[in-house]
């Protein structure tokens, strides 16, 4: 076989390739491959018609959110309050703008800080060897292990007091639960990095840019990071989903965010006392985490096939 | 085999150790006072409480006072409930075999549900069987566990009255109809959990079968003439199962924070519904309590599932 084997393998590449082949920018090839999950292109429509309303809802929906009204007490949804009222005739549509900001900001903040601790941590294990490699990797094991509800409710209960006195009610729970939620969630997005480094940094390319004298930094953050950074779209998009579950979850165990401020989750909670006269209290709210945490689950899906061709799970 | 358990066990005792260094450094870092109701009673003289605070050791250095809480701690010495004046173990046993039951109960289900509907649907990928079941294990875990609660209150007890929607501990009957009413009250409880953690393990299931489906020994299995149900079930399930097991002990973290909610929405006096109403109250002792034991629970169902995985695949244990 040793005669057949050229010096170069150009030797044997024939006929040049046609010179106007369209050329796809990585970017492009993603969107096509996502646009083929139909779910999570619907999921998409629907997630930003949500963010619409979030957004633009309480300029043309000028109703305020704390209007007392006894004399619409618990009333069904009508024109005049589409989603109904609560139990001191606040008008609900009003609430649930106000709510959805909040859960949508809590969602991408707690992702955002998931994702910054889970590179830095990844990249850290990835790049070392050894024992700070091995180290890393049995604290994201540890953290997996714990049980993020308890701990999660344990923390909030000992330090919410303190935060409030410094940053006001609102600010305090917000920065806290932000913080704790990403804190408990970054080990997901730490071993995708890690595996990603790990087989990224002995690639040619990182060896070519090494050979040409790049720091050790460059290597990471011009070379390897951007080519590990699919998985970690993928895992941060179902982190977005996973946190808004969380802060309603907190809201609705009433320990959240302060009872003046109508989450999603608090809306539910006090819903729950009148479940048998006034349903549509509860089933509001609880639609729209259920539709804003399926949306962004089937949008991460897509972006699954979209960035990850390899399904790493 | 002896080997691989012992060192197992080995690898369980620093990440129990390592969870207990979160627990305290998280209380330790916490401002404010374990003994805070004290001070904030005015019956508790100051000297008194200086006199606690020196018995307590609460101004020795951290590292003596994290021996001293491990210590505790591992000798059952959970402290004393500020709310209900017992001990914190003995609360705690009373409540945790409510809380196992309704666990393990939906265990059982979500793995009856997520089996069959995972296993069939690898059978025949991408047919309509197959994406409903994946639609419907989406919504199944985009739903929230608190959510879902309060739609079958509502539904089953509100408008059909068919379940009752507070669980009772105290039930006024004798023989087969206290077992009928405490299954009943049971019910709408596991069946939220059951179900929230079958959506999570179809997928997973599913895409096991798959691996396992396309390799060799099973179109060898087929072609020496075997009918399909006992390929799939006798060589392709068999192995398939393996990663699931592991997958059940993962989620066990998961399952506690939905046994918590649905603890608190059907009151149901396990230790979910326990940490809640000590959180609520203040009582500082009970929800360390509780956050270790199922700290610990999740430790030792780790355990179990590496036991059960070297069992199952012996190949792991010689590597």
């Amino acid at each position: 076989m040793a005669g057949s084997t050229h010096a170069s393998p150009t030797v044997e590449a024939g006929a040049p390739a046609p010179l106007r082949e369209p050329v796809f920018s990585p970017w492009r090839e993603a969107w096509r491959r996502f646009k083929r999950h139909r779910m999570a292109v619907v999921s998409m429509v629907m997630l930003a018609v949500m963010i619409l309303a979030i957004l633009a809802g309480p300029y043309l929906w000028n109703v305020p959110i704390d209007e007392i009204d006894f004399t619409a007490r618990l009333a069904r949804p009508s024109w005049e309050h589409p989603f109904g009222t609560d139990d001191l005739g606040q008008d609900l549509l009003a609430r649930m703008l106000y709510g959805g900001r909040i859960s949508l900001a809590v969602g991408l903040a707690a992702m955002t800080v998931a994702v910054f601790v889970g590179i830095l941590i990844g990249a850290i294990a990835g790049m070392s060897r050894g024992w700070v490699d091995g180290f890393l990797m049995w604290l994201t094991d540890l953290f997996l292990s714990l049980p993020a509800l308890p701990l999660l409710l344990l923390m909030i209960y000992l330090f919410r007091d303190k935060l409030k006195a410094v940053l006001g009610p609102e600010g305090g729970v917000f920065v806290l639960i932000v913080i704790i939620i990403g804190g408990l969630r970054w080990m997901q997005v730490a071993r995708l990095v890690r595996a990603q480094f790990l087989s990224l940094r002995e690639k040619e390319f990182v060896e070519a840019a090494r050979a040409l004298g790049a720091s050790r930094m460059r290597q990471v953050v011009r070379h390897i990071l951007p080519n590990a950074l699919g998985p970690v779209i993928v895992a941060g998009t179902i982190d977005v989903a996973v946190a808004i579950i969380l802060e309603s979850t907190l809201s609705f165990l009433g320990l959240g965010f302060p009872p003046d401020i109508p989450t999603w989750g608090r809306l539910l909670f006090d819903a729950k006392d009148h479940l048998d006269i006034a349903p549509h209290w509860a089933l509001f709210p609880g639609a729209a985490i259920f539709l804003a945490v399926l949306t962004i689950n089937f949008i991460g899906d897509g972006l699954r096939d979209a960035l990850d061709p390899r399904k790493v799970m | 085999m002896g080997s691989y358990l012992l060192r197992r066990l080995l690898i369980a005792i620093p990440s129990l150790l390592g969870i207990s260094v979160v627990l305290f450094t998280v209380l330790a870092l916490a401002p404010g006072d374990p003994f805070g109701e004290l001070a904030t009673n005015p019956n508790v003289p100051p000297e008194v409480q200086a006199q606690l605070r020196k018995n307590f050791g609460l101004d020795d250095p951290v590292f003596v006072r994290y021996a001293r809480w491990l210590l505790a701690m591992l000798q059952g010495d959970w402290g004393y409930s500020f709310v209900s004046r017992v001990n914190v173990d003995t609360l705690i046993l009373q409540r945790l075999p409510t809380t196992l039951l309704v666990i393990g109960s939906s265990q059982i289900l979500s793995l009856l549900v997520a089996l069959p509907v995972g296993i069939y649907a690898a059978t025949r990928p991408y047919s309509i069987f197959d994406q409903i079941a994946n639609t419907l294990a989406f919504v199944g875990f985009s739903l929230p566990t608190f959510f879902t609660g309060l739609l079958f209150i509502l539904v089953f007890s509100i408008w059909l009255g068919w379940l009752p929607f507070v669980y009772r501990a105290d039930i006024a009957a004798t023989g087969w109809e206290y077992y009928w009413l405490h299954l009943k009250q049971l019910i709408m409880p596991v069946t939220v959990l059951g179900l929230f953690q079958a959506a999570l393990l179809v997928r997973y299931v599913r895409s096991s079968v798959l691996d396992v489906i396309r390799l060799d020994y099973v179109t060898t299995a087929r072609s020496k003439g075997l009918a399909e149900r006992v390929v799939i079930l006798k060589h392709v399930v068999r192995n398939a199962l393996i990663p699931v097991v592991t997958l059940v002990a993962l989620q066990l973290p998961a399952v506690f924070g939905g046994a918590i909610v649905t603890e608190q929405i059907f009151r149901v006096p396990g230790i979910g519904s326990l940490l809640i109403s000590a959180m609520l109250a203040n009582d500082t002792p009970v929800i360390m309590g509780v956050t270790f034991v199922s700290a610990c629970l999740v430790v030792l169902f780790n355990l179990i599932a590496d036991i059960l995985y070297g069992w199952l695949d012996p190949r792991i244990t010689y590597r």
